[in-house]
C-alpha cells in the first residue's frame, strides 16, 4: 500500500533543472532515505512534496489525493510534516509554544471562545498541551518546555524541530538532514528516535548524509544526482550500485 | 573586532551637541557636549577599570536580585489590584489637566495595542495606522451628525468599519512584504487623509466635523472629564484582557509563528495569508474604537488629527515599549503621551529630548523598554 507517490516530478529554477522527472513510491509505514551529493535536488524535492514550491511538471499523490498544487498549510493539514535543513524554529517562543503551534489544524476553536475563555477553549488548550508534551517527551525535551527555543543548544533545536513536526500529527514525516552537525553519539540518538517514530505508525522520509545512519535504518534508499534519480532499492543494492559509487566518489583512477 | 569603547559616547555626545546648536549658541552646545561625554565616559571607565573582585560583587548582587525575583513575583498579584485602585481614585486626586492627558493616553494605548497586533505579533510593518483611527473617528462623527446615531450603537459600527477597511487594504497589500507593505500602508494613510480633506460635501473638508455628541448612559452624559476618564479606563482594560486572551490562544500563536518564520508556520498548517488578514482586521478594529473615543471626546474632528506623524507616533510607542509585548505597547503609549506634557516646561527642547531619548533607547536597548522577555510577560 503506497502512501506517497510522485510521478515525473520536475522542478526548474530558470534554466536550472533542480529535479528532473523523479518518480518513486513510498510504502505506508516505511523508512525511506533520499541521498545524494550536495546540490542533487533533495531539499527541492522535499519542498515540492510539502507545497513550499510547486513542481514545474509532474504530480504528487498522497493517499490517492493529488497534492502537487496545494499550498503548504493544506499539505500539512492532510498529514505531511517536515523539518528543515537550516533550522526554522520560532526562536522567540518557548519550546512548548513551538510545539503548540503545530496543533493549529488539529485542535480548533474560534476567536470568541478564546476571548471568553469558554469551557471548550480550556479543555482544548489542555488537550493541546498534553498531546504536545508527549512529543516533547519522545524527543527528550520534557524538561525544557519553558525554555525559549532560540536559547536551546543546537542538538536540542534539531530535536525540537522533530517534535514540532510530529505534533502536527502527520502520517508522513519528512526529515531534512536531522543529524547535520551532530556528533556520533547524538546521531545514534536520532537514529533511535526515528525508529520510535516508525513505531508510532508513521512513514518517514529522510534526507541524510550520515551513511551509517542511512544504511542502518532505511528500508529503501533513493539516490539523486543532479536532480535525476540514479538508483533506488534496499540499502545493500544501493551500496553496491556502481552509479551511486561514482556519484559520491567519482571514478577510480590509479595513483 | 576591537572598536574603541569610547567611540560610542563620543558620537552620542557630538550628535546631541549638534542638535542643540541651532537652538542656542555655540558655548551651550559645547556644555552639552562636555557633560554628556563626561557622563558616558565615566560609565565606560568605571565598567572597564572595575576590579575583578568588584565585578564579582556586582555579579553576586545580581544573583541576589534573582533570588528576590521570586519574592517580587509572589507579590506580583498585588500589582494589578493596586494599580486598578490607583487608576480608580485618580480623578479625585489629580487636576483636570492631568486627567485630560490620561484620557488621551488611554486612546493612544488602544491605538498602540491595535498596531502591536499587526507589527508586533505578526511582523507586518504598517505606516498608515492613523488612517484606521480616522475611519473610526469619521464613522462615528458622520453617523452621529448626519444620521443622529448615538455613541453606543456607533462604537461597534465604527470599529467594524475600521476593521473592514483594514481587511480591504490587506487583501491586495499582503502580497507584498516588509518595506513594500510599509510603503503601501503609508500611501493608504495619505490617500485617506487627502480624501477626508477634499471631499467637502461629505466630510466637510479641512473645516472638520463639529457638534459630535458625547456618550450618554441612562440619560446621563459622559461628556465631562471624570466620567469620560472612567469610560476610557474601562474600554482600555477590556481591550487589554481581550487582546491578551487572543494572544495566548491558537490565533495569537499563529500570528507570532508567522512573524518568527513564515515558511515554518505554513508547514505547520497555518494559512499564513488568512492569518495575516486576521491580524490586520483585528488590529485595525481597535483603531476604530480609539477613533470613536477620540471623536466623542473632542466633539470635533478634522483631517489634521490623522496625519502621517500620528502613524509614526503610534509606531514609536509600540517600538519604545517593546515590539510584540502587550504591556510594552501600553507603557510606550503612556510615556509618549505623558512625557511631552511633563516636558512642557522646557517648551523648545521637549521634542528634542524626546527624540534623543528614543535614539538612545534604540542604541542601548533595541528590544524596547520591556522587550520580549520582560518580567511581567512571563
Amino acid at each position: 500500500m503506497f502512501i506517497l507517490e510522485t510521478r515525473d516530478i520536475t522542478k526548474n529554477f530558470g534554466g536550472i533543472r533542480a529535479v528532473e522527472e523523479v518518480s518513486f513510491k513510498v510504502d505506508d509505514g516505511a523508512i525511506v532515505s533520499i541521498i545524494g551529493p550536495n546540490g542533487a535536488g533533495k531539499t527541492t524535492l522535499f519542498n515540492c512534496l510539502t507545497g513550499i514550491t510547486r513542481p514545474t511538471k509532474g504530480t504528487i499523490h498522497f493517499m490517492d489525493k493529488e497534492i502537487s498544487k496545494l499550498p503548504p498549510h493544506s499539505v500539512a493539514e492532510l498529514g505531511i510534516a517536515r523539518t528543515f535543513q537550516n533550522i526554522r524554529l520560532f526562536t522567540d517562543m518557548t519550546v512548548m509554544e513551538n510545539a503548540m503551534v503545530a496543533q493549529h489544524t488539529r485542535t480548533r476553536y474560534g476567536l470568541m471562545s478564546a476571548v471568553i475563555r469558554s469551557r471548550p477553549f480550556k479543555q482544548k488548550e489542555k488537550v493541546i498541551r498534553e498531546k504536545v508534551f508527549e512529543y516533547l517527551e519522545l524527543v527528550g525535551l520534557e524538561e525544557f518546555t519553558d525554555t525559549v527555543a532560540g536559547n536551546l543548544p543546537y542538538g536540542s533545536q534539531r530535536r525540537l524541530e522533530i517534535a514540532r513536526a510530529l505534533a502536527t500529527e502527520p502520517k508522513v514525516v519528512l526529515l531534512d538532514e536531522p543529524t547535520a552537525g551532530m556528533n556520533p553519539f547524538e546521531t545514534m540518538e536520532i537514529m533511535e528516535l526515528i525508529r520510535k517514530i516508525k513505531e508510532l505508525g508513521k512513514t518517514v522520509l529522510l534526507i541524510e548524509h550520515d551513511m551509517r545512519l542511512v544504511m542502518g535504518i532505511s528500508e529503501r534508499i533513493i539516490v539523486l544526482d543532479h536532480g535525476i534519480k540514479i538508483a533506488e532499492g534496499a540499502p545493500e543494492e544501493v551500496r553496491n550500485d556502481p552509479l551511486v559509487i561514482e556519484a559520491y566518489l567519482g571514478r577510480e583512477t590509479p595513483h | 573586532m576591537s572598536r574603541s569603547p569610547f567611540l560610542k559616547p563620543l558620537l552620542i555626545a557630538a550628535w546631541a551637541a549638534l542638535l542643540f546648536l541651532p537652538l542656542k549658541n555655540i558655548p551651550s552646545a559645547a556644555v552639552v557636549f562636555a557633560s554628556i561625554l563626561s557622563g558616558l565616559l565615566l560609565v565606560v571607565v568605571v565598567r572597564k577599570t572595575l576590579h575583578p573582585e568588584a565585578r564579582k560583587i556586582g555579579r553576586a548582587a545580581a544573583g541576589l536580585g534573582e533570588k528576590f525575583d521570586p519574592l517580587l513575583r509572589r507579590f506580583r498579584f498585588l500589582l494589578l489590584p493596586l494599580s486598578l485602585v490607583l487608576f480608580l481614585v485618580l480623578p479625585a486626586i489629580v487636576k483636570d489637566y492631568y486627567l485630560d492627558v490620561l484620557v488621551m493616553s488611554g486612546i493612544y494605548i488602544l491605538l498602540a495595542l491595535g498596531l502591536n497586533v499587526i507589527v508586533g505579533f505578526t511582523g507586518l510593518l504598517n505606516l498608515g495606522f492613523a488612517a484606521f483611527y480616522a475611519i473610526g473617528a469619521y464613522t462615528y462623527a458622520l453617523l452621529n451628525t448626519k444620521a443622529g446615531l448615538g455613541f453606543w450603537p456607533s462604537l461597534p459600527l465604527s470599529a467594524i468599519a475600521a476593521a473592514f477597511a483594514g481587511l480591504l487594504l490587506a487583501i491586495p497589500a499582503l502580497r507584498l512584504r516588509g518595506d513594500y507593505l510599509a510603503i503601501v500602508t503609508l500611501g493608504f494613510g495619505e490617500i485617506l487623509r487627502l480624501i477626508l480633506n477634499n471631499w467637502d460635501s461629505f466630510t466637510n473638508g479641512p473645516n472638520g466635523i463639529s457638534g459630535i455628541d458625547p456618550p450618554i448612559v441612562g440619560g446621563f452624559s459622559l461628556g465631562t472629564l471624570t466620567p469620560y476618564y472612567y469610560l476610557v479606563l474601562v474600554i482600555v482594560i477590556l481591550s487589554i484582557i481581550i487582546i491578551r486572551r487572543v494572544e495566548h490562544s491558537r490565533i495569537g500563536r499563529a500570528w507570532i509563528a508567522i512573524r518568527e518564520n513564515e515558511i515554518a508556520a505554513s508547514s505547520m498548517g497555518i494559512n499564513a495569508t488568512a492569518y495575516k488578514l486576521y491580524a490586520f482586521t483585528f488590529g485595525t478594529f481597535w483603531a476604530g474604537i480609539a477613533g470613536t473615543l477620540f471623536a466623542a471626546k473632542m466633539r470635533f474632528i478634522s483631517p489634521e488629527s490623522f496625519t502621517f506623524m500620528e502613524s509614526v507616533m503610534v509606531l514609536s510607542m509600540v517600538i519604545l515599549g517593546g515590539l510584540g509585548n502587550l504591556y510594552g505597547a501600553v507603557l510606550g503609549a503612556f510615556l509618549l503621551v505623558v512625557l511631552p506634557e511633563v516636558l512642557r516646561e522646557v517648551q523648545l527642547y521637549r521634542m528634542l529630548i524626546l527624540g534623543l531619548g528614543l535614539v538612545l533607547l534604540m542604541i542601548f536597548r533595541p528590544q524596547g523598554l520591556i522587550g520580549k522577555t520582560g518580567v511581567i510577560n512571563r
